[in-house]
């Protein structure tokens, strides 16, 4: 029986990527630990190891093949004793399609499908309405989020010689994540910086820099890292102009991914937007798309304050529309409704807004047309935009992926409550992720992180309609 | 023991491996410099003894660190900057820091009633006083905290490319902090401008340094980041001057940070609130007799030709810049309570 090699995960959340070089013919005979190909992930381009030992019987994906879906059949391998010559291609439905739309293929042997992750699902892209600060008839291109950021960056350190990037891997190995690629080649080592693993001191030395005058973009590998490093952003970055009644500024942004990757376990999935928006002297954005994630970082790092920017590692490799636009910058502390709506107003941010999106399909779909709002900015929260969907819909639900307790819903329920008390017809409910740490298992994971499903359920709810 | 002040010890280890700053000497100042060296110090000591004394009459609040004592170590090292392109950066015992660069003294005392004329505007206290004006970065409440933004700061200068150099202090509690390792270990890679300055007075609120450093000659903190230090007497403020100008000769040569210990000793407690049980009456009252640094100095000067008239007149002048600073302290207003919702951000969104 010859050995199925497939397509492999090259990180937690890769889905597909491309087959770049084979390294190896049919008729070539490997041992464990030979590079058989290079695999191109949106990240970065790795070498593909044999495990089994044998003949290359047959190469079943081409060089040079994009979006191949993790887990395809990408060659065989004759063991010992097998005649290489013999070795048979699975059957037609197994045959991998380089441009399937369908996930991995069904395994006909009954193996064990590739667990389905509870993060998996929060990463769909779903239509949104026109952001109002993007004039109409404004051409438009499709860049990920990503690529998003680092424009921004670049676009931020070409106009101002005082902005430079530093963190962990964010040089030589073009980032962690991929998100400063190409600029230590644009704008070399004295401003992109690869530091040691050293987040307290960095964060720091960011701190202080900023304080002497320069305007620091200080990378976190993931904000989980930057617990190490809450010191410096909240009692020498938040505290430091109103304690010198407003002599010392300290214009930085702390940036990097935040909330649950996938299947990465509790240490490294938690959302730090409450944490840092319940502190004044901060400034908490936290996009969804692309264009946000651009507009709102030049925002941020022309911003004379110190930002915690939470990027969401899901979202880097998806690609929306982001208007054509010299300097696109927008406005921070404004939230934006992303789909408009009369019944139930669902209040998001990051990548809940794609899970309150993918709610307000479904319940189109029955009748119920749910007004969406993406806050954007955590710190200072846009209450207007909240209060006046409430006065039009009566109903919210707000959509959370990170915990319940002392949550960004927490807040914008209150918020309803204190100053929309006359405006409710029905509690405000929060649909967050359970309250507990992040597990590891793929079945426990899927349970414990915030879906579509609950959106529907807590909407139907507060409209009665359950 | 810690009661004397440092004898001097050889900063050069048997074999030096790689290039080491020279043992510095005591600096050779005239009687001008040196009258003006011993004046800053005498403020800083009457201006603390007003302060403590402000305190215990309730008019400053809080958390309050004197740096009775020390006050040598703050004249000597600053006295050596240039003040148009160095900064300065310290922890919460910064009062005497901050008259060391000639901050008013009413702006500082003003602070410490917490009031609208203070350096602050009264929002920051004690601990939390900063002068960008005299490149004076504060000040700050968490301990060790400074080092990494002090080695910020000496960022800032490289990256600026402005030939200004960091002064970053704290003490021997400081220094057995993460953080301050992971700034060694940056500041040298990087070559940065920086002086590290232990102000080793001897206890890190009440516990001594033998009962808390495994090293305790903290001069030598730096060699597993190739950084060298200089064991110095901080008791005696040309000593310091003398310290200060190798080191800066060091760090502006581009040969990245160094580390000064000065050996000195604080007379009153951690803070206001301290008891001090942890060490005798006699330990402190032998340093006071035998090592204070304003007598010391004053001693100097009378060597030098200066009457004690003339010591006595300056001692009035002295006194009447802090006593005005209190009642400017005592009387000023305080913020009006509009100001509670100012400076939290610098922009509006």
């Amino acid at each position: 029986m010859a050995v199925e090699i497939k397509m492999p995960a090259l990180s937690p959340t890769m889905e597909e990527g491309t087959l770049a070089k084979w390294l190896v013919k049919e008729g070539d005979t490997v041992s464990s630990g030979d590079i058989m190909a290079e695999i191109e992930t949106d990240k970065a381009t790795m070498e593909f190891e044999a495990v089994d030992e044998g003949t290359i019987a047959k190469i079943m994906v081409e060089a040079g093949t994009d979006n191949v879906k993790v887990g395809t059949v990408i060659a065989l391998i004759a063991e010992e004793g097998e005649d290489a010559a013999s070795v048979e291609a699975p059957k037609a439905e197994e045959k991998p399609e380089a441009a399937a739309e369908e996930p991995a293929p069904k395994d006909a042997a009954g193996k064990p499908e590739p667990k389905e992750t509870g993060t998996a699902q929060l990463a769909d892209v779903k239509p949104q309405a026109r952001d109002p600060e993007v004039p109409e008839g404004t051409e438009m291109v499709k860049v990920t989020v990503r690529e998003a950021l680092r424009d921004a960056m670049a676009e931020e350190m070409r106009a101002d010689p005082r902005v430079f990037v530093m963190g962990e891997e964010v040089a030589e190995y073009q980032g962690a994540y991929k998100v400063t690629q190409g600029l230590l080649e644009e704008f070399g080592a004295k401003r992109v910086i690869d530091t040691p693993i050293t987040e307290y001191g960095f964060a720091g030395v960011g701190t202080g820099a900023a304080m002497g005058g320069l305007k620091p973009i200080v990378e976190f590998m993931t904000f989980n890292f930057a617990m190490q490093a809450i010191d410096h952003i909240i009692n020498s970055a938040a505290k430091t102009n109103y304690m010198s009644g407003g002599q010392m500024r300290c214009p930085i942004v702390f940036r990097g991914p935040n909330g649950a990757a996938s299947r990465v376990a509790a240490q490294h999935s938690q959302n730090y937007g409450p944490w840092y928006a319940s502190v004044p002297g901060l400034i908490v954005i936290a996009p969804y798309d692309a264009a946000d994630a651009k507009g709102l970082l030049k925002a941020a790092i022309r911003s004379e304050d110190p930002v915690v920017f939470l990027e969401n590692e899901l979202m880097y490799g998806r690609s929306f529309e982001i208007p054509k636009i010299d300097d696109f910058v927008l406005p921070i502390g404004k939230a934006r409704i992303v789909r408009p709506g009369s019944d139930v107003t669902i209040v998001s941010y990051s990548i809940g807004v794609g899970v309150a999106l993918e709610a307000a399909e479904t319940l189109a779909g029955e009748g119920i047309e749910a007004e969406v709002i993406d806050l954007r900015t955590l710190r200072p929260l846009d209450k207007a935009t909240v209060l006046e969907s409430l006065k039009k819909t009566n109903r919210m639900v707000v959509v959370e992926e990170g915990w319940p307790v002392c949550s960004i819903a927490s807040e914008i329920s209150t918020i309803a409550m204190e100053e929309g008390f006359d405006d409710l017809d029905a509690p405000v409910l929060r649909v967050t992720n359970v309250d507990v740490p992040l597990p590891y298992a793929a079945n426990l994971e899927k349970i414990a992180i915030v879906d579509a499903t609950r959106v529907v359920e807590a909407v139907k709810k507060v409209t009665y309609t359950a | 023991m810690a009661k004397t002040p440092a004898t001097r010890r050889k900063s050069e280890p048997a074999k030096p491996n790689r290039e080491r700053p020279n043992e510095p000497e005591r600096y050779k100042a005239d009687k001008d410099e040196l009258l003006e060296l011993y004046k800053r110090m005498l403020l800083i000591r009457r201006f603390e003894e007003k302060a403590g004394q402000l305190y215990g009459l309730g008019l400053i609040g809080g958390f309050c660190h004197l740096y009775i004592g020390q006050e040598a170590v703050a004249v000597g090292l600053q006295s050596a900057l240039d003040h148009e392109k160095d900064s300065v950066i310290t922890g919460y015992r910064d009062h005497g820091h901050m008259l060391a660069y000639g901050i008013d003294p009413k702006l500082i005392m003003a602070e410490l009633t917490g009031r609208e004329a203070g350096i602050s505007k009264g929002k920051g206290g004690s601990m939390h006083m900063f002068s960008t004006e005299h490149k004076f970065y504060g000040g700050h409440g968490i301990v060790g905290a400074q080092v990494a933004l002090g080695t910020g700061l000496a960022f800032a200068h490289k990256y600026n490319e402005d030939g200004g150099i960091t002064l970053a202090y704290f003490g021997d509690g400081a220094a057995n902090q993460g953080q301050v390792y992971e700034s060694f270990n940056m500041a040298e890679l990087w070559k940065l401008p920086i002086v590290y300055v232990i102000e080793n007075n001897q206890y890190a609120m009440g516990t001594s340094v033998n009962r808390s450093s495994a090293e305790d000659q903290l001069y030598r903190r730096g060699e597993s980041f190739r950084i060298p230090g200089i064991q110095v007497d901080g008791m005696d403020v040309l000593a310091a001057r003398g310290a200060a100008e190798e080191a800066l000769a060091w760090v502006r040569a581009g040969k990245g940070p160094i580390i000064l210990e000065m050996k000195t000793y604080r007379y009153r407690g951690h803070s206001m609130s301290d008891p001090a049980k942890y060490r005798s009456r006699e330990e402190v009252q032998s340093v006071r007799e035998k090592s204070d640094p304003i007598e010391h100095a004053k001693r100097e000067l009378e060597a030098a030709g200066v009457t004690e008239d003339e010591l006595k007149t300056l001692e009035k002048e002295i006194r009447k810049i802090v006593n005005e600073s209190a009642d400017f302290a005592e009387t000023t207003p305080e913020p009006d309570p509009s100001e509670l919702y100012t400076d939290v951000l610098v922009e509006s969104y």
